[in-house]
């Protein structure tokens, strides 16, 4: 219905949240839905712009404070798929769930997987995302065979680990500045059913999650749920999540859709010390036995929280922070305790506290976060004088352990921190597009190159 | 596996690369459809061809036409169903939102508001409804608007159109039931779609693939006016009656 001759560009200006709902910035929202609308969407644009998918990054690596954000989710068409190899190619824009419900009835699945499927491809390539197989498959980006990046002169490059191979380091985990990643192809990885052979295992302490790691290596997919609150005799408890694709033939149906919303912002004092440790208990103890075997489906395995869609408004109008760290095994076991230590002594009560083990399957990308070693990932509400100084310090012990954070989660490290867990950062500068930047980008590199 | 089975069906889609037309002719792609598609941009329709393809459809092919071109309507149609070798359903899903007020200014831009969004449909339903009613089969589909309903100072250009269409649509109807040919009347409420990309609120509007659901649905079930979101059928039911002496001072 549009004109093809496109006289002007729907520009509406608003608020582009990001899923922490922290910071929160005006800007300029600009929807594409063509390939040919990347260039004179943004010709002559003042203050930058940046692509952006779902918003579900928690921090500011998805805003440009009173800049131009090009919302690409108008952009989810299949370009080809080979049922004979799983290569699926898809403008960037497509949602990884729109992706499930084209592969998973074709017996196809995606080859790494967030907690959420509501990414867009090109939000999974730029953030380099990873799932709970990342011990064995590595990042998202392991599993891309090419891409095209537009940048804002014109030129369109294809990206490969053999073609414009820098560019294409530089552009997966690039944080969406290398250029508009316009389009992908992504392997896909063959299921002959839904469902996933679930085990769930209660462990006390650090040690017997990580003998559990050890024994689980041949498993697919692993992660654990902590719970932070306790301390004590309950330290470090929680229940280690593993599974398998069931190699039993069955259904191949679509996802039913989601249907309850989070409907209201909750208010600030609905998630307390109190409400949270509570919730951590019925967590650990609503697992009856030690050990769970089930046949389970792929939904609530890999996106317990798409059932409830706007889950972060739980959070209130204040939003939440998010904090994902990565140490190397050297002090994986020494930087965990400490830092779980903190957490339960700051009675800053985490909700959701995700422990897993990374595995050593080099990303290509230059910037990827996961490396082998231990992740933990918690959210925070914010609290005022409070929740910053706790995210500080953390960030500071996660660098003193050799560690670092996850930018895709973040909307709080300094630049300092950014840049001795990054160092690598000024080669992405270097292949960084004159009119892109994010709000993430310019807070830590402290340097708005062209505004 | 309780899929029901559906046999492919031969569509064609005038306006293919709209927003609702390409979330509807996914659905049909993945039930195996023969399609053929007509839009204006040739790379716009190439993309959605390449998409639909991909998803499933049975055949594809497509034609670059401006359909304001009422007399390239009958070639145009002729040959399409000759494409496809007959033709079950024929959805009409062009159209523009135009601008509202450079409309109220400029007669031309109103002219071509309802040149585009009444006439044209006008000279394609003819043309298409003496074909399935020598046939004796086929389903018209048509995308009109709730905005068709009431003449509102917003947007009364687009909305006589859609009134205009909605109107042919309910006397053709009358005529050829009768002749076993079906015409369904789709009025949906505001979607997110690149046409109203630019208006306010656009991100609360509905969303594209629900409306696309509803609208196989009502193809399906060969109903003959489908509000949609279905809530537009109250909301209109209670617009269409506010006494005009209060509607008139209304800012709605």
């Amino acid at each position: 219905m549009s004109n093809p001759a496109n006289p002007k560009q729907a520009v509406s200006s608003g608020r582009f949240e990001s899923w922490g709902r922290y910071p929160s910035y005006a800007a300029n929202l600009i929807p594409l839905h063509w390939q040919q609308e990347y260039l004179p969407a943004t010709e002559g644009l003042a203050n930058g712009a940046l692509a952006v998918g779902m918003g579900r990054s928690y921090g500011d690596s998805c805003l440009l404070k009173d800049g131009n954000l090009v919302v690409t989710t108008g952009m989810n068409r299949l370009i080809a798929f080979d049922p004979e190899t799983g290569l699926l190619t898809a403008e960037a824009g497509m949602t990884l769930a729109q992706i499930l419900d084209f592969a998973v009835p074709r017996g196809f699945f995606l080859p790494v997987t967030p907690g959420t499927k509501y990414v867009t491809l090109g939000g999974a390539i730029a953030n380099d995302i990873h799932g709970k197989n990342h011990h064995v498959a590595g990042t998202f980006g392991c599993h891309i065979t090419q891409l095209e990046l537009v940048r804002s002169d014109g030129s369109r490059r294809i990206c490969s680990p053999t073609e414009n191979p820098d560019w294409f380091a530089a552009t997966i985990g690039g944080l969406g500045l290398t250029g508009f990643i316009s389009w992908a192809t992504l392997r896909l990885r063959p299921i002959v059913s839904r469902k996933i052979d679930y085990e769930g295992i209660q462990f006390h302490g650090i040690d017997e999650f990580l003998d559990l790691t050890t024994q689980s290596q041949n498993i697919e997919y692993t992660v654990s749920w902590v719970d932070c609150t306790s301390t004590g005799r309950n330290f470090c408890r929680g229940v280690f999540m593993q599974g398998d694709h069931s190699r039993q033939p069955g259904e191949l149906t679509p996802s039913p859709e989601p249907k309850l919303v989070f409907p209201f912002e909750a208010p600030g004092f609905a998630l307390n010390a109190l409400s949270v440790s509570l919730f951590n208990s019925v967590f650990f103890h609503k697992q009856l036995h030690q050990r769970v075997v089930a046949l389970q489906d792929y939904e609530p395995f890999f996106y317990p929280l798409d059932k409830v869609l706007h889950w972060n408004r739980m959070y209130g109008k204040r939003g939440l922070l998010q904090f994902q760290y990565a140490i190397p095994w050297e002090n994986a076991r020494e930087g965990t305790v400490a830092i779980l230590r903190e957490v339960a002594a700051s009675g800053l009560a985490s909700f959701l506290a995700v422990l897993k083990a990374f595995g050593d399957v080099p990303s290509p990308g230059l910037m990827s976060f996961p490396r082998p070693g231990i992740t933990l990932a918690l959210d925070f509400p914010i609290k005022q004088d409070k929740t910053f100084p706790l995210v500080e310090r953390l960030a500071d012990m996660t660098r003193e352990f050799g560690g670092r954070l996850y930018p895709a989660k973040d909307a709080a490290m300094t630049a300092a921190q950014f840049q001795a867990f990054y160092p690598q950062w000024q080669q992405l500068a270097r292949y960084k597009d004159p009119l892109l930047t994010s709000s993430f980008w310019e807070r830590v590199t402290g340097d708005p190159l062209f505004r | 596996m309780s899929q029901t089975v559906t046999t492919p069906k031969k569509i064609l889609v005038l306006g293919a690369t709209s927003g609702i037309a390409q979330a509807t002719c996914r659905i049909w792609a993945a039930q195996g459809a023969s399609l053929f598609l007509v839009a204006r941009s040739a790379e716009k329709l190439a993309a959605v061809a390449q998409d639909l393809q991909v998803r499933g459809a049975g055949f594809v092919d497509t034609a670059v036409a401006d359909l304001d071109d009422t007399e390239q309507h009958p070639a145009l149609l002729a040959h399409a169903i000759n494409a496809l070798g007959g033709m079950d359903i024929a959805y009409l899903a062009h159209g523009i939102l135009g601008d509202q007020e450079e409309a109220e200014q400029e007669f031309n831009a109103a002219a071509q508001i309802l040149y585009t969004n009444l006439l044209a449909p006008v000279s394609l339903l003819t043309w298409l409804a003496n074909f399935c009613v020598q046939r004796r089969t086929g389903t018209l589909a048509v995308l009109s608007s709730v905005a068709g309903d009431r003449g509102r100072k917003s947007n009364y250009v687009y909305g006589s159109s859609k009134a205009g269409l909605s109107v042919f649509l309910q006397g053709l109807r009358n005529r050829v039931d009768r002749e076993g040919v079906t015409v369904l009347t789709i009025k949906p409420g505001p979607v997110k779609t690149a046409m109203t990309a630019g208006m306010a609120k656009s991100s609360s509007f509905a969303d594209p693939d629900q409306v696309a659901k509803s609208i196989v649905a009502a193809i399906a079930a060969r109903r003959d006016v489908l509000y949609v979101p279905f809530l537009w059928l109250p909301i209109m039911f209670v617009i269409r009656h506010i006494p005009e002496r209060i509607f008139k001072k209304l800012n709605l």
